[in-house]
């Protein structure tokens, strides 16, 4: 076994830098790399390329890194929690790609598929297509999306061992195994880092060969965006 | 009288088969969950990784790691599964989900459809809407016949960006069921003591007219 085990987050941040690539798993703030976002939000860390489904809150998530302008471009499917985000978009400070979230997903899979580009239907005859080859297959137009990989690739898990595989829990597995597999480095923070043979072989989400560190994350506030419920009966 | 929102969801509910997955985007859509008919199963997908839907969680059995694509707080039914946004999408783009029921800012008469952006104002992103409407087999909007400054969303051509080309099959509004074919938009129905005239008058695009044309059954 390869022990991918790192004792803090310093540990695992080693090598970030500005103007680099990275990743961020997660769906709304469900299955977000709290502990790396946390801490890179507190770093002199400037003009990164970020790459998220979505950008957070104003107070939370990327929300941390777009107050204090460390992004520089952002790409992403959707963006409409955060009014900082909007306010940087529309002023022209914040570069942003806006891509459909199939098309975001699909891209960083192939990326760690070593698959350099695909043709999907989603965006074809909208401005998502412009500059983009289009070709037909069964009589239906589709546009030629390229892959996406980052520097450091940073996912949230359930429960992970020091092998570094991984099980998600719920909704928040979302985009985690897809950049776990892009990321140079892939940085994975856990709630429950367990000894190694207690996950069964069979249920693993992400295997350990996609994780280059991973770390007992820590006070994970979880924190829910729309709360829902219904009155018991 | 116009239908309320909740009288367009249920109108939609009309449509759904027995057996048939399901995709509902945010809005009118949403609802529409509330008014399966009975006999019926559905299976409701949401983008972000869960199949088999359920309601939302009675108070104090929220769990933040168990949202919809709205990132509301849900439950899962027996037999639900939870996957990643690449499989989920595999499910959109590959027709395996039969249904998609989407709000939007315009329909036109081909049917294309713009619910994403408006240039300088809005800007929050399609999310999943592009895939959603690049592949479904069928696709209805849910939404209001005008926008609030009354103008009429059912149009020649779309004004704003499209977010996909020749895509919506039916549009259900609070005064009409339109289906869009080869010539354009059919009026199949309208809103209980709605008139064909009040129809014609609210809306921007010509409407194939054949017939006596029903009212709603709600």
């Amino acid at each position: 076994m390869i022990n991918k085990v790192v004792n803090n987050i310093n540990q695992a941040l080693i090598g970030v830098e500005s103007n680099m690539t990275f990743m961020f798993g997660g769906f709304g703030l469900s299955g977000i790399p709290e502990n790396a976002i946390s801490k890179l939000s507190k770093m002199d860390l400037f003009g990164l390329t970020c790459i998220s489904n979505n950008a957070g809150i104003d107070d939370f998530g990327l929300g941390l890194l777009l107050k204090r302008k460390q992004i520089k471009k952002m790409i992403s499917s959707y963006v409409g929690e955060n009014e900082e985000f909007e306010r940087q978009m529309l002023s022209g400070e914040l570069k942003v790609d806006l891509i459909p979230q199939g098309s975001l997903a699909e891209r960083c899979r192939a990326g760690g598929a070593g698959i350099p580009a695909f043709f999907t239907p989603a965006g074809y005859g909208t401005e998502v297509a412009e500059g983009k080859e289009v070709r037909e297959y069964n009589g239906k137009s589709h546009i030629l999306e390229s892959a996406l990989t980052a520097d450091f690739a940073f996912v949230k898990a359930w429960r992970g061992d020091a092998a570094g595989n991984l099980i998600f829990k719920g909704t928040a597995r979302n985009f985690n195994p897809l950049m776990a597999m892009a990321g140079t480095i892939t940085v994975a923070e856990v709630e429950e880092l367990v000894p190694v043979g207690e996950l069964d072989p069979n249920q693993i989400h992400t295997p350990g060969i996609f994780v280059q560190r991973i770390l007992q994350g820590e006070n994970y506030e979880k924190r829910i965006e729309q709360r829902t419920v219904r009155k018991r009966e | 009288m116009a239908l309320d929102k909740n009288q367009i969801a249920q109108r939609i509910s009309q449509e759904l088969k027995h057996n048939m997955y399901v995709n509902l985007g945010i809005g009118i859509p949403t609802l529409v969950a509330n008014f399966i008919p009975t006999g019926i199963d559905i299976e409701f997908q949401s983008e972000n990784g869960v199949l088999g839907m359920g309601p939302f969680p009675f108070e104090g059995e929220e769990d933040p790691d168990m949202i919809n694509a709205g990132k509301q707080t849900i439950t899962t039914l027996l037999g639900a599964a939870l996957f990643d946004s690449s499989i989920s999408f595999a499910m959109i783009r590959g027709k395996h989900v039969q249904l998609t029921v989407l709000g939007a800012m315009e329909v036109s008469e081909n049917g294309d459809i713009a619910n994403w952006k408006i240039p300088g104002k809005m800007v929050k992103g399609m999310g999943g809407a592009m895939d959603l409407v690049a592949s479904a087999e069928n696709i209805i909007v849910a939404m209001m016949h005008s926008n609030r400054k009354g103008e009429s969303k059912i149009l020649k051509t779309c004004t704003l960006p499209i977010t996909g080309v020749n895509c919506v099959k039916k549009v259900v509004t609070n005064l009409a069921v339109l289906e869009v074919t080869d010539k354009g938009f059919k009026l199949l129905e309208r809103a209980p003591g709605v008139s064909v005239e009040e129809i014609k008058n609210l809306t921007e695009a010509d409407l194939i007219i054949e017939g006596k044309i029903p009212e709603m059954k709600l």
